[in-house]
């Protein structure tokens, strides 16, 4: 096809064409996933699982899902790990040259709109779902990004396997002008809704509050799946532990056969 | 489910804009789904290409965001080499270009509409294929399956503004009582000489359609008069 006008679609219909012919798309791991966000009195407030799985077993039981975007701005992952880690770390790094060229905090919509372009680009094969948020000099915003290149506006917004759960808790919970102790305490039951009541989802609640010139990174802010019973391995056994029965001594030969085969002389070795 | 999450997220939609005398009155729903599942309950499917022309989006929420920011940009670019507002004519004529010539990649069926000084109000339809229609009015989207017939009937060459704005609302009220794909709330936006207005319709304020149940409005709208329904602009 001859590309025209802004669009090019060459490599899709290149795609299309290698797969109708039998070529075998690479496979991906998923993450199944609850991830989080919502706007309060002051800023915004994220919130992830931290459970990764490949396939139905869990790879990471304790893993990230909350990425740094900018000082400002921070991002929630969902879908293929690969794709949200990359994607978020391209967009970073992109942000910082632009600080450095503009001498500007980065805005969140410029965040949004780099992940949209990209994502858009590659027509959904780049897995993420993203919930992104920050606050910049015209207060806080909240964003869904959806792998296809779609984007919403939202003041509260659930990603993932798990979002039907959190959305759930949302709803039911969500007011306008909440503190920040109501917000996180909000974000917290809906990520746990997840956790509990989603199999791709589970482990721990991290939770991230970004306020203007301020950012909370609460990294386990409920630890959850903790061990119900203290490990009793390794056993450290003091020496006289077992009864010795019997004892019996050799006489050992003190010369090494290397000694004996270079004449018996124990040189030093020159190790300089 | 999983499966469905996963699924391209798509404006199963009711939108529609009708001009009127010295205007154009764009509306839509708010509905975005992904399969089962409503991703968006308060969805902007009214989007602004330039300061006086706006477009209704309906397919791929992807694709269409993404035309019209395209759109957007180069309308801005002539915008600044002309020194002046480009018509809604062109804008359309853009905005075709670019479906037709992509048209197997992009699932974007638009409604053009807005102001300029030489035609005033316009409305142009840009269906699935790429083609270009100018018409008087239009709808667009699942939902307007529904209310053709409504809107043949309904739809008088040289309607006042609120007259016009009261047809909007009323023709995408019903699509959204049949169609499974259309809901939410009622976004307007009416154009003229004098400017920009948009209009916010809530759902709980939407007439209720034959069989369905008024549902109960906040105690602040229902204590200051009844019918909050009301619609003009």
């Amino acid at each position: 096809m001859v590309a025209s006008g802004p669009f090019d679609f060459d490599l899709c219909s290149r795609n299309a064409y290698l797969e109708s012919k039998g070529v075998k798309p690479p496979r991906l791991t998923k993450t199944g996933t609850t991830i989080v966000g919502l706007i309060f009195k002051d800023g915004v407030v994220l919130g992830a699982d931290t459970r990764s799985t490949s396939d139905t077993t869990v790879a990471d039981k304790n893993c990230e899902k909350i990425h740094f975007i900018a000082p400002n701005i921070y991002c929630c992952g969902a879908g293929t790990a690969a794709d949200t880690e990359n994607v978020t770390g391209m967009v970073s790094s992109a942000l910082e040259l632009h600080r450095y060229a503009t001498d500007r905090e980065s805005r969140v919509v410029t965040a949004m709109t780099m992940l949209k372009s990209h994502l858009f680009r590659y027509q959904g094969h780049v897995s993420a779902a993203l919930v992104l948020g920050g606050v910049d000099l015209r207060g806080p915003h909240l964003f869904t990004v959806y792998p296809h290149g779609s984007t919403d506006s939202l003041p509260y917004a659930t990603m993932g396997s798990g979002s039907l759960n959190a959305m759930a808790v949302f709803e039911e919970g969500y007011k306008e002008g909440l503190d920040r102790m109501g917000a996180v305490k909000l974000v917290a039951r809906a990520i746990r809704s997840g956790i509990f009541n989603d199999l791709g989802s589970g482990s721990n609640v991290d939770v991230c509050v970004i306020t203007r010139g301020k950012v909370d990174y609460m990294r386990n802010y409920e630890y959850l799946m903790d061990k119900t019973v203290a490990r009793e391995t390794p056993v450290v056994y003091p020496p006289g532990t077992a009864p010795v029965l019997k004892e019996k001594r050799w006489k050992i030969n003190s010369t090494r056969p290397s000694e004996a085969a270079a004449g018996g002389s124990a040189e030093a070795m020159d190790v300089s | 489910m999983e499966a469905e999450l996963n699924q391209a997220v798509s404006l199963g939609t009711t939108i529609m804009a009708a001009a009127y005398d010295g205007g154009v009155v764009l509306g839509a729903d708010s509905r975005t789904s992904t399969g089962n599942y409503v991703a968006n309950r308060v969805t902007d499917k009214l989007t602004p290409l330039t300061d006086k022309v706006y477009v209704c989006r309906s397919g791929s929420a992807a694709d269409t965001q993404n035309l019209a920011a395209y759109v957007q940009l180069y309308l801005h670019q002539h915008q600044m080499e002309l020194g002046g507002d480009v018509s809604v004519r062109t804008a359309a004529r853009l905005a075709q270009q670019i479906v037709y010539s992509n048209k197997a990649m992009l699932q974007a069926g638009l409604i053009v509409a807005g102001w300029d000084a030489r035609d005033n109000g316009s409305v142009y339809g840009v269906p699935l294929g790429g083609t270009l229609l100018k018409v008087p009015f239009t709808i667009g989207g699942s939902g307007s399956a529904y209310i053709y017939g409504f809107c043949d009937k309904n739809w008088k060459p040289g309607m006042s503004e609120a007259d016009c704005h009261a047809f909007v609302v009323k023709a995408v009220s019903h699509a959204m009582a049949r169609d499974g794909s259309s809901g939410g709330c009622i976004r307007t936006i009416v154009i003229n000489k004098d400017g920009v207005k948009r209009h916010f319709l809530p759902n709980n304020e939407i007439l209720a359609a034959y069989g369905e149940l008024q549902p109960p409005l906040p105690a602040s709208i229902a204590v200051g008069g009844g019918g909050a329904a009301e619609m003009s602009p």
